[in-house]
């Protein structure tokens, strides 16, 4: 496959943005406007130079986001009735009794997507945020892949989510088995969701434009 | 700045990092990327338009089957229990459990449904040279921002680790409404790799002024 690259309308180099132009992009479909358009013209999104309110929605987000994530770890997860006995199992716990179980794979999995992800995540948005405002020690491309790893892999939390709905829908057997949610499950979904609406409300337009205000 | 005056038509701004590049015919197959950051800024494939729009009703229709058909089959101690996805929707068993059922389904059948339509009724008039709907943009903008909402392919994994967490507990079958959420997860899957943004979007503009 042919890869060609458009040619850039600021030529020659340094390459020119749409604000240093005077002009105002749409992040939605590309379109290009003078300045001064409040809706872009091709798709109708709600257009902004620079969206000045984005770190202010990233870090509230954020925040919600990490005080959630701690009843979501210390409260169960999972309650299960085997002929009344009750088993309760934190998000940890879960993965702990799997490798009990010998089940390492399913085990690194629940372990990666519930624990190393949203961790990951907390770091990686305040590092994308911190660095806009800061002097950062990543370059502009090491960041810009920061933040689409980010926006791929967060929503991929939800495994643990997914898994207790299932097992209490199905597992309804009366007395004799039965599985509960508990609060953690409600607690984690909306951790998760909270952070990837943080991490939507980032604007990356901002990562570059610390390297535009260094060069000039 | 010494540049020519530019013509705002003319261009197309990266969503990253907002350069400006000259609007240029990209050949079916090829790529254009950002010079700056590298981002993919257009990937036009050949017949894109119809094989969307198939897919995305395949896609529809898949999700039907995997509403109403068996998804999971349960047997433990004598004690057998069949569910659909409707089904565990319509268990409003205890407290905490309605919640999650309804994310659940707004994640895994009602965001990507919503989706779908959005799509199906936004390109659809487009591949037979019909002006676009009203509200095309609008549709299409929501099936944008509904997409990584859209936890289907996220949910078959769950089930993969809930089937691994009861298996000493009970016996479970697959039921034909989960190899139709595998079906749809795919078909899903390769429609997203036809869909080149900037492509739909300037069709979208010059079928609504035409
Ligand atoms: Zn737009
Ligand atoms: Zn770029």
């Amino acid at each position: 496959m042919q890869v060609d690259d458009l040619e850039n309308a600021g030529n020659p180099t340094p390459l020119l943005t749409a604000r240093q132009a005077g002009l105002v992009a749409c992040t939605g479909c590309g379109r290009v406007h003078e300045q001064g358009v409040e809706r872009c013209e091709r798709c109708g999104a709600h257009l902004s130079s620079r969206d000045t309110t984005s770190l202010q929605r990233v870090w509230a987000w954020w925040f919600a986001g990490l005080i959630i994530y701690f009843p979501a770890n210390l409260y169960p997860m999972l309650i299960t009735n085997t002929l009344g006995t009750e088993y309760k199992n934190t998000i940890l716990g879960g993965v702990i009794e799997l490798i009990d179980h010998h089940s390492y794979f399913v085990a690194g999995v629940v372990f990666f997507a519930s624990i190393m992800i949203p961790v990951g995540k907390f770091i990686a948005i305040a590092y994308l945020a911190y660095s806009v405002r800061h002097r950062a020690t990543m370059s502009d491309h090491g960041r810009q892949v920061l933040y689409e790893v980010v926006e791929f892999i967060g929503r991929w939390s939800m495994i643990d989510v997914f898994v207790v709905a299932i097992l209490s829908s199905l597992v309804q057997f009366n007395f004799v088995a039965s599985i509960h949610p508990g609060i953690a499950a409600i607690s984690f979904a909306l951790s998760v969701a909270f952070t990837m609406l943080s991490a939507q409300s980032f604007d990356p337009r901002m990562i570059w434009d610390a390297e535009e205000a260094a060069t000039e | 700045m010494t540049e020519t005056r530019l013509d705002p038509s003319e261009l197309v701004a990266c969503p990253n990092c907002d350069t400006l590049h000259h609007m240029q015919d990209v050949p079916e197959g090829a790529r254009a990327r950002c010079m700056r950051c590298n981002e993919i800024l257009m990937a036009p494939k050949g017949g894109a338009m119809t094989r969307i729009v198939v897919l995305a009703v395949t896609a529809l229709i898949l999700m039907i089957a995997v509403v109403f058909f068996p998804f999971l089959d349960l047997s433990a101690s004598g004690l057998e229990q069949h569910s659909s996805v409707l089904d565990a929707i319509m268990a409003f068993s205890d407290g905490m459990l309605l919640p999650l059922t309804f994310a659940v389904a707004a994640f895994v059948v009602v965001l990507p449904a919503v989706r779908l339509m959005a799509i199906i009724y936004a390109i659809g008039p487009l591949i037979f040279d019909r002006p676009a709907r009203p509200h095309a943009a609008r549709a299409f903008r929501l099936a944008q921002t509904l997409r990584p909402w859209s936890m289907a392919e996220i949910f078959i994994v769950g089930v993969a680790v809930a089937l691994v967490k009861i298996a000493g507990m009970a016996t479970v079958s697959l039921g034909p409404a989960f190899w139709a959420l595998v079906a749809l997860v795919l078909v899903t899957t390769i429609k997203d790799t036809f869909m080149c943004k900037l492509t739909i979007w300037k069709t979208l503009e010059t079928q609504r002024r035409s």
